[in-house]
């Protein structure tokens, strides 16, 4: 398939979780493509109403997943979008068997409709880097073909694990549907709003005392670029979707002008699971273990077949660092005055030093 | 300062004449001008970060010697140099920009280090490699320790390509794993292209907290098939020691007999890219810390590969960590070129073979270097 190819843009499609934040933009974004007639977003009954401006051409319906199967016969769909999927638990929705529930049991229950769907020809699947895993032997980049080394042990990490696995059920039993799986690198960006840049955005930011992990970060704008091109051309497999470069945690949180706070790794784990189990914070151990492992992934495949580059980790992230000027602590400019009057208060000693003795 | 001065006096007497004839206006390039000959007679040292410091040490006892020494014979060029120097001063703002002054650029270095590190504006690569950290902070340290502590002698740098990859393979050997960063730091300076050794490093390094942020920092990577082809696909030069922990937890009585190189893995990484192989024999590193005993029982209550029973460790407690100052060698032999031999990455008997051969290069080269290292702690 040569990248760039628009042959394969599908007539309906269905864009499952476009009550969350990257559901709404991209049903709205393919509602906005002419090439695409409908598009449907669907829902959990007990969904809000949020986003409901940017959805005013999308087509919304409210139904419970275990039903969906005659929908998707019903309305002769073409693609399905799979984005319902929750990556920290959030007590207001069932916590962490909530999360479990969308993400394991939503995904069962919209694979088994699809495969019921005669007319489907293309799926696209929301994962995670987080399906990697994490072990100290894992290599320092992962590639598609990289197998986890130990099942993880956060929640979102191993719902990602079972997801791609009915995934994979479903390319056997359903060889004449395009599966596209996108393993996405956390997003970062000026409006998007995850746990990730909520932890960012404090002005002082826990870290694990002695692992500075390497970060990768995806900016939103190409996350739906990506998922819109998925869309509209043919590209099945699994690519790894992050902003290529990588930035080290200890040097993200200076340029954002925050100060690192170490931590030691139990009493951080420790914190983690007292706060989710008080209800507040939404820190788990997938937050802990990325944050003494990191996760760096190879995007040429991406580059290759999509002919599209996503802008880098460091650019996302400045990004991110306009848009969030709010709890800097220092700036570089006021470094950058520090630099210049503490070298002009040396050389004026120096100066004095040197008349004194001359 | 003056004891210093006297000192230089029979070489200097001749080019302190020569400003005494200009006249006193431009002292500033009269003074550059006796000061060239000491750079010149300054050691022999290559490397640019050495010379860095051997001139900047220079001019500052030159400029001040020869302020004695003019204060002492002439007035006059006293007072012109006074003029020389008070100009500028005056002129400029409040604070004289002197461009010529090291130890202002060293500051001033120094300050817009701190200032990068400060705001996060330095690069990271892949595998977290911070070039910006590893040039100003960890191969100074290394520097002191493989030079002035342990005079190491470095040969068959030429052996090292300039560019391209390359692996390098050594004898691992000290209880700590020292003599890796010590090849590293020392190949970084020796080697004209000044080129950073990418180090594979056991899992037990990238488990254990502040050791592995250290180790990713100055390049280093879990020793794994990906990691080390991925590196070496990108051009890098990497290091392996084959030997691993077998290598370094040996006896004191085991000193410089090879162990087992495990099952070739470095091998085929080197086939499978088709990079030439570069042995490297280290001597000096068995002697560092003496491992007279292994108290296993204690290192498997510290999931240790080895617990370390040296003369002064665990004896004199963190005093026993000092490494004791044994002379070094460290020989690069010529590449074993491996292009050829690409299709067969997973033939077990190429592998092995090719693992024997290195492993004998550094055996034998080991050999030779000890004949030339008679007593393990001379100059």
């Amino acid at each position: 398939m040569t990248p760039g190819s628009t042959s394969g843009a599908p007539g309906v499609v269905v864009v499952t979780g476009v009550s969350r934040y990257l559901g709404a933009h991209v049903a709205a974004r393919l509602a906005a493509d002419p090439r695409i007639e409908r598009v449907i977003g669907v829902d959990a009954p007990e969904a809000g109403a949020e986003f409901s401006d940017l959805l005013d051409r999308v087509e919304r319906i409210r139904v419970d997943a275990g039903s969906l199967g005659g929908l998707l016969a019903d309305l002769d769909v073409d693609a399905v979008v799979h984005l319902a999927l929750v990556s920290a638990p959030d007590p207001q929705h069932g916590g962490r068997s909530g999360m479990k529930e969308q993400n394991v049991i939503g995904t069962m229950q919209l694979l088994a409709a699809c495969q019921r769907a005669p007319r489907l020809r293309k799926l696209v699947v929301r994962s995670s880097t987080a399906a990697y895993g994490v072990s100290f032997r894992d290599p320092a980049v992962f590639t598609e073909e990289t197998e986890p080394r130990e099942v993880p042990r956060g929640g979102f990490g191993r719902d990602i694990l079972d997801v791609e696995g009915y995934v994979r059920g479903f390319r056997r039993r359903r060889s004449d549907v395009t599966a596209t799986v996108l393993r996405f690198a956390p997003f970062i960006g000026s409006t998007a709003d995850t746990t990730l840049t909520r932890y960012f955005a404090q002005p002082f930011v826990p870290t694990v005392f002695g692992r500075d992990p390497r970060l990768q970060f995806l900016h939103f704008d190409d996350a739906l670029e990506v998922l819109h091109r998925s869309i509209v051309e043919d590209h099945p497999g699994t690519y790894n979707v992050a902003g290529p470069g990588v930035l080290s945690l200890s040097q993200a949180i200076r340029r954002a002008g925050r100060v690192a706070v170490p931590v030691l790794e139990p009493g951080l784990s420790g914190a983690a699971a007292l706060a989710r189990s008080m209800g507040f914070g939404r820190y788990g151990l997938d937050q802990v273990d990325l944050f003494v492992h990191g996760r760096v992934v190879d995007t040429t495949r991406l580059e290759q077949e999509y002919g599209f580059t996503p802008r880098s980790t460091a650019e996302a992230f400045d990004d991110f660092i306009r848009a969030h000027h709010g709890g800097v602590v220092v700036t570089r400019s006021q470094l950058a005055a520090a630099e210049q009057l503490v070298l002009d208060g040396i050389r004026q000693v120096r100066a004095a030093v040197r008349e004194r003795t001359s | 300062m003056t004891g210093s001065g006297q000192g230089r006096d029979p070489q200097g007497i001749g080019r302190f004449d020569v400003p005494q004839q200009s006249p006193a206006l431009d002292a500033e390039p009269a003074r550059r001008n006796g000061h060239r000959p000491a750079a010149d007679l300054a050691p022999t040292p290559t490397p640019a970060d050495e010379v860095d410091t051997a001139t900047s040490d220079e001019v500052d006892t030159t400029t001040s010697d020869e302020v004695d020494t003019t204060a002492s014979g002439e007035p006059v060029s006293l007072d012109g140099d006074r003029a020389a120097d008070g100009t500028p001063g005056g002129t400029a703002p409040a604070v004289p920009d002197r461009p010529r002054d090291q130890w202002d650029r060293r500051v001033a270095g120094g300050l817009a280090f701190l200032r990068r590190r400060l705001s996060g504006e330095y690069e990271v690569d892949e595998f977290g490699f911070d070039p910006d950290l590893t040039d100003a902070v960890f191969h100074p340290l290394l520097r002191l320790l493989y030079r002035d502590w342990f005079r190491t002698e470095v040969s068959g740098v030429e052996h090292v390509p300039v560019d391209g990859p390359a692996l390098v393979v050594g004898n691992h050997s000290g209880t700590v794993a020292l003599d890796a960063l010590i090849l590293s730091a020392a190949l970084h300076d020796k080697h004209p292209a000044r080129r950073y050794l990418r180090l594979l490093g056991a899992d037990l390094v990238f488990r254990m907290p502040v050791v592995s942020e250290i180790a990713r920092k100055t390049g280093g990577t879990v020793a794994c098939n990906p990691d080390a082809e991925r590196l070496l696909g990108g051009g890098d030069l990497v290091g392996v020691f084959p030997e691993g922990f077998k290598g370094i937890g040996k006896l004191y009585a085991d000193r410089y007999k090879l162990q087992r190189f495990g099952r070739g893995g470095f091998v085929s990484a080197a086939l499978r890219t088709g990079t030439p192989i570069v042995p490297v024999a280290i001597v000096g590193g068995e002697e560092i810390y003496p491992m007279l005993a292994d108290i296993k029982p204690l290192a498997r209550l510290l999931k240790l590969p080895y617990f370390p029973v040296t003369p002064t460790f665990p004896l004199l407690g963190p005093l026993g960590m000092v490494p004791l100052p044994s002379k070094w060698l460290i020989e690069f032999c010529p590449p074993i070129p491996t292009a050829h031999l690409t299709d067969s990455a997973d033939d077990p008997l190429v592998v092995f073979n090719l693992a024997d051969q290195v492993r004998e290069t550094i055996q034998q080269t080991l050999h030779t270097l000890l004949e030339r290292r008679p007593d393990p702690f001379g100059p």
